[in-house]
């Protein structure tokens, strides 16, 4: 369990981590919170030539709003999001999320733009990000680029940063007035990643669902949104059948691996349950809001 | 007159039996200076690490060392060709088989050693394995035990063929151990044909492991001056392991000095000799430097002793009130590749035929079949004594099928099975000598402690509205203690255990002890024996034990041993010293020995008030005004052999709620009431039994070693070998009735396993108890919410229509 | 592979060494500075027996490369007590008999130290979410429990005093 030898950088800016990655290029691995990259190198299964550690990186830390905007450094923590008072305010789907991400020693290293740009389907943000609308900036030599989170995974380990490309900060729409939300995450003990989990977040306006997002984690190569479950509940009034009938419509786009936390059954009926406990949480939170 | 107040004040200042003294281990654990085999770090030290196959069954073509020797800092590339010359590419097993050092032409389970590449550091032995080139060709893996005896089944072990045993008496295929038999098979069989009512039912225990925190590794050092050889190392018996060396090696145990420093726990796991210790020695004694290796916790998992793997069938007689006539057990043993089983000689299933349990049964039979699969080798007692745990689930899970059955209440069945505390000491129809117990009592304690009629009750109520809860009880009886030298040995020495105390001039005391602490805090406990018996404070009481050049011979600690037998060794020792300090004393006081009484800390002459010697002044005068012809100093060994085992006891009781739409469990209430007899550190014994809780919680609910049909292992990490966190164990509830045991020195039985294995099936009877009104009776561990879920979703419990 | 030269905070006094770059924290410890405190469980961050307080906060120094520790502050278990007085962590593991084997301890306690600076009051369930980065074998968690309950009152007792 010793990883290979590699050199190591440690830029202070983004320019630089941008102009080292574009030098070393294929030889060359980011370093985020390290919590999935470091076990891989020391399976040997990962043997990058070059570490680009960006933990020293000022500019990639922090949470501010901007115009309605929060905007997160890719390598805030999770730590950092549960304790941030701005994101329980305004993002609330977030800080809630990032409490069930493993432990509490992982979390003060594992980044939000980690979990996002490790392309895992078992990583918890991916879902997450869907549900929230959140816009991702990558940066690269050939500038700046937006894309919504819903474009961003592509498949397994495979999303839509280039590979001299960083993701550099996460944009989240502040919620408004009647949004509820919710995480509802199957997993088998600390530490694991899910079962099965389901990340909603929706609007509700006199008692009418104006908006809801569905999104679902570890049920499919990549993050899923469960677009028809959205549409069958959009500009209704949420009632038990229509959950029940929304938590069928999200089983069926779910295509899960098999492994020791479950069958493919299994963890679709899984989906389907995080996903009517996420919905029904979410509404009564709406109500209270 | 001593006052009560002054005779109180003088026993609490011994802090002996019975005081809930803090640990004298734990100053160093709290300030980081334990001393655990990977803290040593000797001069020239090197390391070895493993190549592993990654195959199940393959037979080795060709390993190339070149680009491994190629890379600066790498030493050597140990293969069995290798070893061959010194005869030690094969080592002999505990269980009578051989198991391969390094693999010998073929390999007969993934992650099996196939060379060590030595280095000078741990990074580069690292890289050196890495640059080990071998060529495999796969053979057909063998992973069902079930169809381990097939007709076409691949042929495991080449180097048994033609052979009729292997080590355990006769065989009757090439993938086939030993068959084990006990008890009256035709008594047996002539009252299932008359009974009035029986049960049979498949119950499995599955492969799991003990994974202590501190994986296993050595630190192997020999003095190519000096031809001695020592070896730090992980070990639970650290005499055994020097027998072994000696034996391997031909070097004289005299130039063999085995240390078990601080030991990160066992539960078994450190009981074995593993191929990882072989090649460290071989590479020390052949570079003449010390060698290092220490398993990774993947390694860990993947190779060094699992537990369990049996598959079983019981079968109960019984009358139409529930009481019990038979029992008939069969069992398929799955062991993997060698036979590298865990057990006394004679034993090769262990004490499993204690199946009867805490029940008077008239008849019994068990039979049990060890079979090979490409699988790591082992079988080794996850905190339990020799395969009891198995034989507990057998007969807990047994009679709750049987209760269901009838109809009967779980708790009642019990008592009507119940051997009575009169029958005491009881000769099971197995051939054990039950040496005390009240198991009605201690049943009858709990059930009133968490007021059962009214959680059954509930239960009823909930299963109304199609709520699942279940109920687990488990009356258990452990056999701890091997074992007397009469029927337990281990590569023919005999089971006792030893103890060694000397007392110095100012009344302090050193004790070494043949047994090795993991976390039990024998430092402590040890010392509060000595303390009551000696009268000298526990507090002034240093116990050794782990070194073989220091503490006498002794068989180490697992299955319980250290108090019934190390406790006893202790005891005794002491005792002996007492009987000398009598004679002192006399000699001093100027009075017949035999009119001197004992009292806590000092000898009185009898009806002369003042006239009294403490054991402290008695200390003193052992150096230097003894009675003519005796020899001076205050010095005690005695080899305990014990007499018969321990029987410690239990009732349990676990109350859960199951989640109905996704099989996660919560335990909402554990109740384990304990009797180990005399109780020697009462916060010491709720630390083992909150321990031994937790374990049988992580087995009963999710731990696995799972293989996929090619024999690849799918649970070798922490992240899916289950270690419940502080999050997920329950909380606990502890209680105790004391029944002592009549053949021990101080009445003291074993204890720490106990909640392990009376817990598991406490566990799965829960479980079980959820679903026993649709009909179900049995559902195999482990309880994970994915297995829960597919009992529930065959019943369609989920459905919400 | 070129050594790196790093220095950084240790238990208060500052250590300087040559690290490859891919030496971990836990190693570059317990092998090149002799703290063999903290321990390896797992070396996959599951554990949490190599625990130790890198720039206030807990980390698994099984995952941390000691090049990233280059101008940072590391406090393992070696550093909780001071001038011979033991922390009330420390304390509390022993009186609390929050310890078996020991060798999760150190991991346990340096966790502890830091969960009570995030959370001085905490409810046992706080406790238990607080310290799940840490596995113990041996204890069944309940007297750690307490052993973190009894240091959180102490603390609270001499800093309000």
């Amino acid at each position: 369990m010793i990883p290979g030898t590699f050199d190591y950088h440690a830029p202070a800016t983004v320019d630089e981590a941008i102009r080292l990655l574009g030098e070393l290029g294929d030889e060359a691995k980011l370093l985020a919170g390290g919590h999935s990259l470091l076990p891989m190198m020391k399976l040997r299964f990962a043997s990058p030539k070059h570490l680009i550690d960006l933990n020293r990186i000022g500019a990639l830390k922090g949470i501010r709003e901007q115009s309605g905007m929060i905007h997160i450094g890719a390598m805030t923590t999770e730590n950092e999001l549960i304790a941030s008072a701005l994101l329980r305010e305004k993002c609330p789907l977030l800080p809630e999320a990032a409490k069930w991400i493993s432990d509490p020693q992982v979390r003060n290293c594992g980044t939000l733009g980690g979990d996002i740009a490790h392309g895992d389907p078992g990583n918890d943000h991916p879902a997450v990000m869907m549900a929230v609308d959140a816009v991702f900036v990558l940066q690269g030599p050939r500038g700046e680029r937006l894309i919504v989170a819903d474009r961003f995974f592509h498949g397994l380990y495979y999303t839509e940063l280039a590979p001299d490309e960083i993701l550099t900060e996460i944009r989240i729409p502040a919620v408004s007035k009647g949004t509820g939300y919710a995480y509802c995450k199957l997993k088998r003990k600390t530490g694991d990643f899910a079962t099965a989990a389901a990340a909603v977040q929706l609007r509700l306006d006199g008692g009418v669902c104006k908006k809801i997002n569905i999104a679902l984690t570890n049920v499919a190569p990549t993050a899923l949104k469960a677009g028809d479950a959205e549409m069958s509940l959009t500009g209704k009034v949420i009632d038990e059948a229509l959950i029940e009938q929304a938590a069928r419509k999200a089983m069926a786009v779910c295509d899960p691996a098999e492994d020791q936390r479950g069958n493919r059954d299994y963890k679709t009926h899984m989906a389907g349950e995080m996903t009517r406990r996420a919905i029904r949480q979410a509404l009564a939170r709406a109500k209270g809001n | 007159m001593a006052t009560t107040a002054e005779y109180l004040e003088r026993e609490q200042k011994l802090e002996g039996i019975g005081c809930a003294r803090k640990r004298k281990e734990d100053p160093r654990f709290i300030q980081g200076k334990g001393h655990y085999v990977d803290d040593v770090h000797l001069p020239g030290m090197l390391f070895g690490a493993v190549v592993r196959s990654p195959h199940a069954h393959a037979r080795i073509k060709s390993i190339n060392k070149e680009k491994a020797l190629a890379l600066p800092g790498v030493r050597a590339v140990l293969t069995a060709e290798d070893l061959k010359p010194l005869k030690l590419h094969w080592m002999p097993t505990l269980a009578g088989d051989v198991q391969a050092v390094l693999a010998d032409e073929k390999v007969c389970f993934q992650y099996q050693e196939v060379a060590m590449v030595i280095a000078d550091d741990r990074y580069l032995a690292a890289d050196g394995v890495d640059l080990v080139e071998v060529e495999y060709e796969p053979l057909p893996a063998l992973v069902d035990p079930h169809h381990a005896m097939d007709a076409d089944a691949p042929v495991i072990r080449e180097d048994l063929v033609g052979k009729d045993e292997a080590g355990q008496g006769k065989r009757v295929h090439d993938n086939h151990i030993f068959r084990w038999e006990v008890g009256d098979k035709a008594a047996t069989d002539r009252i299932f044909a008359t009974a009035d009512v029986t049960v049979k039912q498949a119950v499995l225990n599955p492969r799991v492991h003990p994974c202590p925190l501190e994986t296993c590794g050595c630190v192997a050092s020999f003095d190519k001056v000096r031809g001695e050889l020592t070896v730090y190392i992980t070990s639970q018996a650290p005499h055994v392991v020097r027998t072994v060396v000696s034996l391997l090696s031909g070097l004289p145990e005299s130039k063999i000095r085995i240390i078990s420093p601080d030991i990160g726990g066992g539960f078994g796991n450190k009981v074995g000799i593993y191929p990882g210790y072989v090649g460290a020695i071989v590479a020390s004694i052949v570079f003449g430097r010390p060698v290092k290796w220490i398993e990774s916790r993947i390694e860990n998992l993947s190779t060094t002793a699992f537990a369990r793997d049996y598959h079983m069938v019981g079968e109960l007689a019984a009358d139409k009130n529930g009481r019990i006539k038979a029992l008939r057990v069969n069992v398929l043993a799955d062991h993997g590749a060698f036979n590298a089983h865990a057990q006394p000689t004679k034993w090769p299933a262990g004490f499993f035929s204690i199946c009867t349990g805490s029940y008077d049964i008239p008849v019994a039979y068990a039979r049990v079949d060890g079979v090979y699969t490409n699988k790591a080798p082992g079988g080794v007692a996850y905190r339990c004594s020799f395969r009891v745990t198995e034989a507990v689930h057998l007969i807990e899970r047994m009679i709750d099928i049987l209760a269901q059955k009838l109809g009967i209440d779980k708790a009642e069945i019990r008592f009507r099975n119940f051997i009575k505390p009169e029958q005491f000491p009881y000769h099971s129809a197995l051939g054990w000598d039950y040496d005390s117990g009240d198991y009605p009592t201690a049943l009858k304690k709990v059930l009133e402690a968490v007021n059962y009629p009214a959680l059954r009750e509930e239960q009823a109520e909930k299963r109304t509205r199609g709520e699942l809860m279940g109920i687990g009880i488990c009356t258990f009886t452990e056999i701890v203690g091997a074992g007397p030298s009469k029927n337990c040995d281990i590569l023919g020495v005999g089971m006792f255990d030893s103890c060694e105390i000397r007392v110095h001039p100012t009344g302090s005391a050193i004790a070494r002890i043949g047994t090795i602490t993991q976390g039990q805090g024998h430092q402590t406990t040890y010392a509060q024996i000595i303390a009551t018996e000696l009268g000298l404070p526990s507090e002034v009481i240093q116990v050794e034990e782990g070194d073989t050049n220091t503490a006498p011979y002794g068989l180490g600690t697992y299955g319980s041993r250290s108090t019934p037998v190390g406790g006893a060794a202790t005891a005794n020792a002491a005792r002996k010293l007492r009987d000398k300090a009598r004679k002192i004393a006399a000699h001093l006081l100027e009075v017949s020995a035999d009119d001197l009484d004992w009292e806590i800390d000092r000898f009185k002459v009898k009806g002369v008030p003042g006239q009294e010697k403490t054991m402290k002044e008695i200390a003193w005068a052992a150096y230097n005004n003894v009675p003519p012809g005796m020899e001076m100093g205050l010095e005690a060994v005695e080899y305990y052999d014990p007499p018969n085992f321990t029987y410690p006891f239990g009732a349990y009781l676990c109350v859960l709620d199951i989640d109905r739409y996704t099989g996660e469990t919560k335990v909402r209430r554990f109740y384990a009431l304990d009797d180990c007899g005399t109780r020697i550190n009462p916060m010491i014994i709720e630390g083992q039994i909150h321990g031994g809780l937790t374990e049988a919680y992580a087995v009963a609910m999710g731990q696995l070693i799972a293989f996929d049909a090619g024999g690849n292992l799918l649970s070798n990490s922490l992240m899916d070998y289950f270690l419940p966190t502080a999050v997920e164990t329950p909380k606990w509830e502890t209680d105790f009735t004391v029944t002592p045991s009549p053949h021990h020195p101080l009445g003291a039985k074993g204890v720490a396993e106990s909640p392990h294995v009376g817990g598991i099936p406490c566990f799965t009877n829960a479980v079980n108890d959820a679903f026993a009104h649709l009909g179900v009776t049995q559902i195999d561990m482990p309880h994970t919410a994915f297995n829960v879920w597919k009992t529930i979703h065959e019943l369609g419990l989920d459905n919400r229509a | 592979m070129a050594k790196q030269h790093i220095v950084f905070s240790l238990n208060g006094g500052v250590v300087e060494i040559l690290v490859e770059p891919r030496t971990l924290l836990i190693h570059a410890l317990r092998e090149t500075l002799g703290q063999t405190g903290s321990h390896i469980g797992c070396e996959t961050s599951h554990c949490g027996a190599c625990t130790v307080d890198f720039n206030g906060k807990s980390v698994k120094s099984c995952t941390v490369l000691a090049v990233q520790a280059d101008g940072g502050e590391v406090l393992t278990v070696e550093g909780l007590a001071h001038n011979g007085a033991l922390h009330p962590v420390q304390e509390g593991f022993m009186q609390e008999h929050g310890l078996q084997c020991g060798f999760c301890t150190p991991g346990m306690l340096i966790r502890a130290y830091r969960f009570l600076q995030e959370n001085p009051s905490p409810t046992d369930e706080d406790i238990r979410m607080g310290m799940s980065g840490n596995l113990c074998r041996c204890t069944g968690y309940q007297n750690i429990v307490k052993a973190v309950q009894y240091a959180a009152n102490k603390l609270r007792a001499t800093q309000g005093a």
